[in-house]
C-alpha cells in the first residue's frame, strides 16, 4: 500500500514498496501489451511535466503513460517559459502548484530539487531525474525488465560501466538492486568511479572484463559528452578501447546474460555498433516497460491522493 | 556614572586575572578591579557565578552593507554582535560595492558612528573590486582605518600579485586574513567531498582544496614576512601545516568558527542548506585534529564568519543556496557547550581566543579589563541551560543549522565604553 504524497527517490522506500510497484507495472504492462487499451486501469486526474533538461524517451514516456491511464496531461515547455526571463525554480513551482495540478512531473539538473519541490507544493512531485541524485523511475524499469528475464533479483551479479560518479541511474539502481538481494559491480575509470561508493553498497573493479565476468546484467551508461570537457579521461577514442563493451567483453558474461542500456546510446563509445541487434540486448523492453513503471507510479499516487480527499 | 559589577569570575587573559573580583566602571572606562570594592554606584550588577570577561572580538563578519540590506545592516549585525556579547566586530570587504578604498571605509565607518551598539572595525579588500587584478588601495585605507586585509569570500590566486600585496602591507603593518581556497579545485561544489557527497549527489569541496593554499600563503607569509592570519580553518591538514609554521618562527595565527568544532558532514540532513557554508562541514578526524589544537592554542582565535542570509536565498536547492550561516549569537554557547564544558578549552583560553588575542593580531588597544582601559565588557552565565532560538536572533537572518540544538551558556551583559548596550532582561 503506497503511502506518500510524492515519488523522489529509490532510497527511502522499502523492499515491499518495491515489489507493490513492480506488481502494479507487470499488470499495466499486461493491459498495455495485449492492446486491451480500455481494460487499462483508469483514474481521473491531471498532471504537469516540467522539464528543465532535455529529454525524449523519459518526458514522452511519462506523457504517455499519464494519458493511458485517464490523467489530462500539459507541459510546461521551459525553453519559452519565464524560466528563460531568469524566474526561479521557486517562482516557476508555485506558479504550476497554484493552478491546481494533482501531479508535477519534473526533470531538474540539480540534487535535491525533486526534495525541494515536494517541500514546497501541494502537487506529488514525481521524479524524472535530479542531478546526479537519483532517477527512480529508470531504476524501476531496470527492475521490471532484469525480473522479467531473470525471474528474481535474489544473488544476481549486475555489472554497471561507466560515469558513476555522474550517473543518477547508477544511483537508483544501487539501491533498488541492494535492497532486492542483487549485488551490483560499478566499473569505468578511476576518476568517474569513486572508491568512496563501496560505502554505499557497491564493488568496484578497474578491470572491464574482471567486471563483466560471470554477470547476468550488464548495464552500459551513457558518456554524457559535456563531462568530457571536465578532464576526466583524454577522449572518447580511448574510453571506448578501455571500457567500451562489444561482443567478446560480453562473453565473460553469464551464458544467459542480458544487455542494458538507460539510452540514448553513444554507439561506438560505451557500446559497440555491433550490440545494436544483439539477442541479448533488452534496450527496447526497457523502454515499453518504462511507459508501464511509469503507469504504476502515476496511478498508485493518484489512488492516493484520491483516497486522502 | 558608575557601574559597580559585584563578586563575578573575572577572567581577564591580559592581567592574568582568573578569580573572584569586583569591578568598577566610570564612564566609559574601567577604573578599579579588586577583590573587595566598597563604593556607591549608579547601578550594582550582582555577577555571582557568572564570568566577567572583556568585551569579545569577531574578526569575522559579514554585516552585508552596502548591497545586501536585506540579509543585515551594519546597525542590526551591531545589536546580533551585542547580543553575542561582541563589543567589537570586524565586518569583511565583500559588500557592494567591495570595501576596496578609502572613501567605502569611511562610509562604514560613518554609519557605524551613527547606527551601531558595537565598535566596527572594517577590514579592507586586497584587490580592487575584489576581482583579483589590481592592488586596491591598501595605504588610503590604512589611513582611513581599517585594521586588516582581507579578500575574504575567495584566494587571490595570482601568487604575484598577492605576494607585492604582502609586501606592500608591511608598512601599514597590517595583518592579512587568508580565506583559502584553490578556485579551480573548489569547482562548483557545495559540501565537503565524500561519501555523503556522493549519495546525495552533490559537487564535494575536498580537503586539499582548503590546504593548497593554506601552504602558498604560509610559504608566502615566511619569504614576505607578512602577518598572514588564516581564516575559517577547516581541515587537519590546514593545522598541520599551522603548527609546522608556528613552529618554524612564520608570522602566522589562526582562527576557527565554532560550526567547524561543533558539526561534521556527517550532521548534514538531507539537503537542507543551512548546513552549506564554506569551507563546508568536515570530517571526524578533521574536527578532532582542530580541537587539539585549540587546546594546545595552535589555533588562536574563535571567529564566526557570521554570514547573515535571507529565509528566500536559502530555501531553495543546495547547487542554488548562497554559502554560509549566523553565528554571532550562537558563538558563546557553542564554545561553552563544546568546548569549556568538555574541558578541551578552559575559561581563561576561551577569553584569550574570543578577545585577547583577535586585539592582539588586529594590533587594537582592548580585550584587556586592566585598569584604566575601555570598558568594553561582558558578562557571561555560564550555567544557564537552554536551546537554540532563532527567532529571539538580534540578526535580521535566521539561517542557522543549529536551531534547536540544547546548549550551556548565554550572555547576560554586554557593554561597549561602559554603556549597556545588551542585557538578558529585557529579552
Amino acid at each position: 500500500m503506497w503511502n506518500y504524497k510524492d515519488f523522489i527517490g529509490i532510497k527511502n522506500l522499502t523492499k515491499e514498496d518495491i515489489k507493490h510497484i513492480l506488481d502494479l507495472s507487470f499488470e499495466m504492462k499486461q493491459q498495455m501489451i495485449n492492446d486491451k487499451a480500455r481494460e487499462i486501469k483508469q483514474t481521473r486526474g491531471n498532471m504537469t511535466t516540467l522539464f528543465f533538461e532535455n529529454s525524449t524517451r523519459t518526458k514522452h514516456s511519462f506523457y504517455m503513460a499519464g494519458q493511458n491511464i485517464g490523467l489530462r496531461v500539459t507541459d510546461l515547455a521551459i525553453g519559452t517559459s519565464s524560466v528563460q526571463k531568469g524566474e526561479s525554480l521557486m517562482d516557476t513551482l508555485q506558479t504550476i502548484d497554484s493552478m491546481g495540478t494533482d501531479i508535477i512531473v519534473m526533470r531538474h539538473s540539480e540534487s535535491g530539487s525533486q526534495e525541494f519541490a515536494a517541500r514546497n507544493c501541494k502537487a506529488s512531485i514525481i521524479s524524472a531525474g535530479d542531478g546526479t541524485n537519483e532517477h527512480p523511475t529508470q531504476a524501476l524499469l531496470d527492475a521490471m525488465t532484469i525480473l522479467d528475464k531473470k525471474g528474481s533479483f535474489e544473488g544476481l551479479k549486475v555489472t554497471i560501466a561507466g560515469d558513476i560518479l555522474h550517473s543518477r541511474v547508477a544511483k537508483s539502481n544501487l539501491y533498488l538492486l541492494n535492497k532486492m538481494g542483487a549485488k551490483v559491480t560499478f566499473t569505468g575509470p578511476t576518476t568517474l568511479v569513486p572508491k568512496a561508493i563501496t560505502q554505499m553498497g557497491a564493488k568496484v573493479c578497474y578491470d572491464l572484463k574482471e567486471s563483466v565476468k560471470d554477470a547476468d546484467v550488464v548495464m552500459g551508461l551513457r558518456i554524457q559528452m559535456e563531462r568530457q570537457n571536465s578532464g576526466a579521461f583524454p577522449d572518447l577514442r580511448e574510453y571506448n578501447k578501455t571500457y567500451g563493451i562489444d561482443g567478446a567483453i560480453f562473453d565473460y558474461a553469464k551464458k544467459d546474460a542480458i544487455l542494458m542500456h538507460p539510452a540514448p546510446v553513444n554507439w561506438g563509445v560505451e557500446l559497440d555498433r555491433s550490440l545494436f541487434t544483439a539477442p541479448y540486448s533488452v534496450i527496447s523492453e526497457q523502454v515499453t516497460n518504462g511507459v508501464a513503471v511509469r503507469m504504476a507510479v502515476l496511478y498508485m499516487i493518484m489512488e492516493y491522493r484520491n483516497n486522502r480527499k | 556614572m558608575r557601574i559597580l559589577i559585584r563578586n563575578g569570575r573575572v577572567i581577564d587573559p591580559a592581567t592574568n586575572r582568573d578569580g573572584k573580583y569586583d569591578l568598577l566602571i566610570e564612564d566609559n572606562k574601567i577604573i578599579e578591579v579588586s577583590e573587595k570594592i566598597d563604593t556607591d554606584a549608579d547601578k550594582i550588577i550582582n555577577a555571582d557565578n557568572l564570568w566577567v570577561m572583556p568585551g569579545l572580538i569577531d574578526m569575522h563578519v559579514h554585516l552585508r552593507e552596502p548591497g545586501f540590506e536585506h540579509k543585515e545592516t551594519i546597525e542590526t549585525g551591531s545589536k546580533s554582535a551585542a547580543r553575542g556579547g561582541f563589543t567589537s566586530i570586524c565586518p569583511m570587504p565583500n559588500t557592494n560595492p567591495p570595501i576596496d578604498n578609502e572613501f567605502m571605509v569611511e562610509y562604514i565607518k560613518v554609519k557605524a558612528e551613527r547606527e551601531a551598539i558595537v565598535n566596527i572595525l572594517p577590514v579592507g579588500a586586497i584587490t580592487k573590486g575584489q576581482l583579483g587584478e589590481e592592488m586596491s588601495n591598501i595605504g588610503n585605507m590604512a589611513a582611513a582605518g581599517i585594521v586588516a586585509l582581507s579578500e575574504d569570500g575567495k584566494s587571490v590566486m595570482n601568487a604575484n600579485l598577492y605576494k607585492k600585496a604582502m609586501i606592500y602591507s608591511k608598512n601599514y603593518n597590517l595583518p592579512i586574513l587568508a580565506h583559502c581556497e584553490e578556485k579551480s579545485l573548489a569547482g562548483k561544489g557545495v559540501i565537503n567531498a565524500g561519501s555523503k557527497a556522493l549519495e546525495l549527489g552533490l559537487s564535494g569541496i575536498s580537503n586539499d582544496v582548503e590546504d593548497i593554499i593554506t601552504i602558498r600563503d604560509i610559504i608566502l607569509a615566511e619569504s614576505t614576512g607578512a602577518r598572514l592570519h588564516l581564516c575559517h580553518l577547516s581541515t587537519e591538514g590546514a593545522v598541520r601545516f599551522l603548527k609546522e609554521a608556528k613552529q618554524r618562527g612564520v608570522l602566522v595565527t589562526a582562527e576557527v568558527c565554532p560550526h567547524h568544532f561543533a558539526l561534521t558532514v556527517d550532521d548534514i540532513t538531507g539537503y537542507d542548506t543551512n548546513y552549506k557554508m564554506n569551507p563546508p562541514l568536515r570530517n571526524r578526524n578533521d574536527v578532532d585534529a582542530i580541537l587539539e589544537a585549540l587546546k594546545s592554542d595552535i589555533i588562536d582565535v574563535i571567529a564566526t564568519d557570521h554570514a547573515p542570509h535571507h529565509e528566500y536565498e536559502k530555501n531553495t536547492t543546495m547547487d542554488e543556496a548562497p554559502f554560509g550561516i549566523v553565528g554571532l549569537e550562537t558563538a558563546v554557547a557553542l564554545t561553552i557547550t563544546e568546548l569549556v564544558d568538555k574541558g578541551i578549552i578552559t575559561p581563561m583560553q576561551m577569553a584569550t581566543k574570543m578577545s585577547f588575542n583577535p586585539a592582539k593580531i588586529l594590533g587594537i588597544n582592548k580585550g584587556t579589563l586592566s585598569e584604566g582601559s575601555i570598558a568594553d565588557v561582558v558578562i557571561i552565565d555560564p550555567n544557564f541551560v537552554g536551546t537554540v532560538e532563532p527567532e529571539k536572533f538580534a540578526s535580521k537572518s535566521k539561517n542557522t543549522p543549529f536551531k534547536g540544538r540544547s546548549i550551556k551558556g548565554r550572555v547576560n551583559y554586554t557593554f561597549v565604553s561602559g554603556i549597556v548596550v545588551y542585557d538578558v532582561a529585557n529579552e
